[in-house]
């Protein structure tokens, strides 16, 4: 674990902890509300629940877990549509493993996957090839799902299916882009954002400079951020101080891995396979105009929406969800009606039920604790046991100069 | 020239020969298993004879009888009441970086019964094989099982032989049932479980589970990671002659050390809290967690114990671990408490702490 252990150091995150409470305290003097902030990517969620920084947080600070789960997203209408396509006898469907949960109208894939459809769990897209190959006479489908992280694997999965000529295999695009969904949330009156942690992953991808729109049209601060418990506090804490300061600007806390432009050749597959759609459903949330990819006319031949006509079909959400508010951080998962009663991770209603980067889903599992005792926030506690000793000031001088003290 | 025919064609010297021919003992000749060796018949005879009986000859099995018969006196003179289990093994591949589906068998119901606090006496071996099955490939199975029955001190006393059309089953499945004495006074049981109690492990978590993953092949991924297999009777017996009031006992095989500990704070309405630093996970199986997203707490194991005793026993119990080879690594890796009742949590190395629930389903690789 070289390289990653120093972002788990519980002597850093006190370190960190200990700044924000002091920023926090400040910002509070001045103000009735908690400060929120949203975490976008559902990998954050999770992270934030494995580590438990949300109780180590102060009370001053809310954490709002967006809408950064390519599984909690997915709408039911393409739900639907990914599992009829893999009840067709003459397909073999390959999907990534947290995909296979989530409830459709009727079906999850892993349901359909017991009544005898062929649906095989891939690691990677480029996985789906060696099946197509070895079985020449029924179609490969992939389906493809996911934010610009995961885009350019399956782009080069077309490219590489490309090269070698086959015939039979086929992407059913569902990847959607993080800004446009951003600019949705903003564009929505009942938000009270502050600020944006930024999704590490596709920023490794997009970069950090796409986010300039959300600091300069919405004046809201972005912190892109990584995924070990000292990239997001120190993200937090980087938000923090850009608040106390009047500042609104994207910075990039995960330097060691994002460039402000972006990768550039994941973005040249990107852009030699797909193309942006005019509007995309995201489950919760509605259409959302330039939100989605598909894939260009030039490779129609591996094109499951082409070759399969599939047609876009619109399937409500159960009533009782408000999966929708959630991901817009308007509620919180308990206070979801169903939550944790009728929609429990073993038989999920909603989607954010489904995957550990679903909000519901991490609150249920992780985080149950500060539901049940909202004293349970420990900040008071750790600033009175764990105050800096002179060596940790040290440290903390020099994460303040360099942004980022461990990159 | 003429013939003597005996009157008696059974005093025949070519019938003789025939006879004793029919029933000497042969050699499977075939190299795969085919539908004839599930048949009931001479192909079938001769796989339990050459694969099974040869390898397993023990003073019970030998009779070949349908059942196995025990002295009551004996079993009697180690203890007060029987434990009896039976598992089934479906794992895939079979064989795997330091072990294979016949060790496996054998040490999952040691292990069953040893945690009940038994002495793990007998076992049965019921196979379903894959027409197609190379003989070879259910040879070191079998000498495996052999091997994994000698090393935990239990024989194979009676067993079972079905064959299934290509395609019924996936190469081979052992089902085996164990049986084994509890010793008077020791009666290890989920539900008493007390506020206060420490929890140990024997040492690193996972390991079984990442072996399989691996070799699944499906990663791309050089990891040398083995599995734990390995019967924890000896380890057990060490426990117990230190602490014979000992709490409660489980291995933690599917669904890994974080069902265990769910299961036994719903039984007894106790809350556990772990030190998350304390639970040991190896380096590797961490970086493999990392990469697919999954928790080696779900992780399965093959020779992991969790055991409750009483506070005033832990340091005795935990140096009569250390000092067994199964558990060298032995650690005490939380407590129970009193509320919440029936949840287990988890005190993060950042002081935080967060609920470890029961798994829903299978672990499922995340996305990103």
């Amino acid at each position: 674990m070289k390289y990653v252990d120093e972002y788990r150091n519980p002597q850093s995150a006190q370190i960190l902890l200990h700044e924000i409470e002091q920023i926090t305290d400040r910002l509070m003097q001045h103000r009735t509300k908690p400060i929120k902030l949203m975490e976008v990517c559902g990998g954050h969620t999770h992270s934030i629940f494995k580590y438990g920084l949300e109780n180590l947080l102060p009370s001053g600070i809310e954490l709002v877990h967006g809408p950064g789960c390519p599984v909690c997203i997915m709408p039911k209408g393409r739900l639907d549509e990914a599992i009829a396509l893999a009840q067709n006898p003459n397909v073999i469907f390959t999907t990534f493993g947290d995909a296979m949960r989530v409830p459709g109208s009727k079906l999850s894939l892993l349901q359909a996957k017991a009544e005898g459809a062929d649906i095989r769990m891939v690691y990677s897209p480029l996985d789906a090839i060696p099946i197509a190959r070895a079985n020449p006479d029924r179609e490969v489908v992939f389906f493809a799902i996911g934010f610009e992280t995961t885009a350019p694997s399956t782009a080069l999965t077309v490219l590489q299916a490309e090269s070698e000529g086959l015939k039979n295999f086929s992407l059913f695009c569902n990847h959607v882009l993080v800004v446009p969904a951003l600019e949705a949330l903003l564009s929505n009156p009942d938000l009270e954002l502050e600020g944006f942690v930024g999704p590490g992953h596709v920023s490794m991808v997009i970069g950090s400079d796409p986010y300039q729109v959300i600091s300069e049209r919405y004046r809201k601060p972005v912190v892109v951020a990584g995924f070990e418990p000292i990239d997001i506090l120190q993200s937090i804490w980087m938000l923090l101080q850009q608040l106390e300061s009047g500042r609104c600007e994207v910075e990039n806390q995960y330097r060691r891995l994002v460039m402000p432009s972006g990768n550039v050749t994941a973005l040249d597959a990107m852009r030699r396979v797909f193309e942006v759609r005019e509007v995309f459903e995201w489950r919760g949330l509605g259409d959302i105009t330039q939100s989605g990819l598909r894939m260009r006319s030039t490779y129609a031949d591996y094109d499951a929406e082409v070759k399969f006509a599939i047609a876009k079909q619109t399937v409500a959400d159960h009533k009782a969800c408000q999966c929708g508010e959630i991901l817009k951080g308007v509620l919180k998962p308990w206070q979801c009606k169903v939550f944790g009663t009728a929609c429990t991770p073993e038989n999920p209603i909603g989607a954010c039920m489904v995957s550990s980067e679903g909000a519901c889903a991490a609150y249920y599992k992780y985080g149950r604790l500060s539901l049940t005792m909202p004293q349970f926030k420990q900040s008071k506690q750790s600033k009175q046991s764990d105050s800096p000793t002179a060596a940790q000031a040290k440290e903390k001088a020099m994460v303040s100069r360099s942004g980022n003290a461990l990159e | 020239m003429t013939h003597t025919v005996p009157s008696n064609p059974a005093q025949h010297p070519l019938f003789r020969k025939i006879e004793q021919s029919r029933r000497k003992r042969r050699e499977v000749r075939d190299t795969t298993i085919t539908l004839a060796h599930g048949s009931g018949g001479r192909a079938m005879r001769d796989l339990i004879d050459d694969v099974f009986v040869n390898r397993f000859a023990n003073s019970s099995l030998m009779p070949l009888e349908d059942q196995a018969r025990f002295d009551l006196t004996q079993l009697a003179a180690q203890g007060d009441r029987l434990a009896f289990t039976t598992d089934s093994y479906v794992v895939d591949p079979i064989v795997f970086p330091g072990s294979d589906i016949g060790a496996l068998a054998v040490n999952g119901t040691v292990n069953d019964l040893a945690v009940g606090g038994a002495t793990p006496l007998y076992i049965t071996c019921s196979m379903i094989l894959e027409e197609g099955l190379p003989i070879a490939t259910l040879r070191q199975v079998v000498e495996s099982m052999a091997l994994a029955a000698e090393a935990a001190g239990v024989q194979i006393v009676t067993g079972d032989t079905k064959v299934v059309q290509r395609g019924s089953a996936d190469k081979l499945f052992i089902n085996t049932a164990g049986i084994g004495v509890i010793r008077s006074g020791v009666n290890p049981s989920a539900q008493q479980i007390q506020p206060g109690d420490v929890i140990l492990t024997n040492g690193t978590i996972g390991d079984h589970g990442t072996a399989i993953l691996m070799a699944r092949g499906e990663l791309a991924l050089d990891t040398p990671i083995e599995s734990d297999c390995q019967p924890l009777n000896g380890l057990v017996d060490a426990i117990l002659n230190v602490c014979p009031q000992v709490r409660s006992m489980r291995d933690a095989t599917r669904g890994g050390l974080a069902t265990v500990l769910s299961e036994f704070a719903q039984a007894s309405s106790v809350g556990i809290r772990l030190q998350e630093s304390e639970i040991p996970v190896r380096e590797e199986v961490v970086g493999m967690c990392e990469l697919l997203g999954l928790d080696p707490l779900y992780l399965a194991n093959e020779g992991k114990l969790v055991v409750v005793v009483p506070p005033a026993d832990a340091e005795v119990v935990l140096a009569a671990m250390q000092s067994h080879p199964a558990g060298v690594d032995s650690r005490i890796i939380g407590e129970a408490i009193d509320s919440p009742a029936g949840v287990v949590l988890l005190k993060t190395a950042f002081g935080a702490e967060r609920v470890v629930d029961m798994l829903v389903g299978d672990q499922l690789p995340r996305i990103c």
